[in-house]
């Protein structure tokens, strides 16, 4: 199963619809329910950057029943320096995104906690392709 | 404890969600930085925020979060109170601060999740 969405830049009254839609997808396909939480804490925290800090872009989840993966990809501006925004704690999140309750610098770090295998390619003024890939427990799913 | 008992504890008015009253909740979370919420494994817990905007019901949504209070009588949107009500998500509010719910909740044994 393959399943594109698209993603605003800036439109917060929207951030979480796709989180909230593969959430509900992930539910009908019986995953357990812990594999469900990490998938969709990463991939929200995933779909809140995008809407803060890109100009757009789309979200690719590949399902299948023992691996499921999340391509995250936006037309940029891309990030200067990678490691230290992998660093806990730094952002460059705008008073906005601040006001949402997020920009405290710990959005790439809790996606990477929640997943098996995470990579991101980027660069200062390219897009960002970040790829998630989650092993699902063994159990009763029909995904 | 009992949502229900949460309600009485803060004097709090229930903005959707009143059939689940008697649902248990085990543990109490007080933050406003939703990154924070993200990150808690444990089930069964009361989210207590300041922070009253479409995020906090998206946050509590992805985290399986089906209660929130909110305080200091911060009034959530229509939005957000449809929102809540689609993933049966109970809204509290409450006019009491965060420190003193947390500490009226806490005193009632309500647990921390750390």
């Amino acid at each position: 199963m393959n399943k594109i969405y698209q993603v605003s830049s800036g439109d917060f009254a929207n951030a979480g619809k796709v989180s909230s839609a593969l959430k509900g997808t992930l539910k009908q396909l019986n995953l357990d329910p812990k594999d469900i939480k990490r998938i969709i804490v990463a991939l929200y925290e995933a779909e809140v950057n995008v809407v803060a800090h890109s100009y757009g872009g789309e979200i690719e989840c590949l399902i299948d029943p023992q691996v499921i993966t999340i391509i995250v990809s936006d037309t940029g501006p891309g990030i200067p320096d990678l490691k230290l925004a992998m660093t806990e704690g730094f952002s460059t999140a705008s008073e906005e995104v601040r006001e949402m309750g997020f920009g405290a610098g710990m959005g790439l770090i809790n996606i990477k906690n929640n997943c098996d295998e995470m990579s991101i390619d980027t660069a200062k003024d390219n897009p960002t392709i970040i790829k998630l890939v989650f092993n699902i427990a063994k159990g009763d799913n029909d995904a | 404890m009992k949502l229900s008992e949460v309600v009485r504890i803060v004097d709090g008015t229930v903005l959707c969600g009143e059939d689940n009253l008697e649902r248990e909740v085990l543990l109490g979370f007080a933050s406003d930085l939703m990154s924070d919420v993200l990150t808690l494994l444990a089930d069964d817990i009361l989210l207590i925020t300041g922070l009253s905007n479409n995020q906090a019901i998206r946050t509590a949504e992805m985290s399986d979060i089906l209660q929130i209070l909110f305080v200091r009588n911060k009034k959530p949107t229509k939005t957000m109170l449809d929102l809540a009500q689609e993933h049966g998500i109970t809204v509290i509010t409450t006019p009491y601060s965060m420190f003193k719910s947390s500490g009226l909740l806490f005193s009632n044994g309500l647990k921390p999740v750390y």
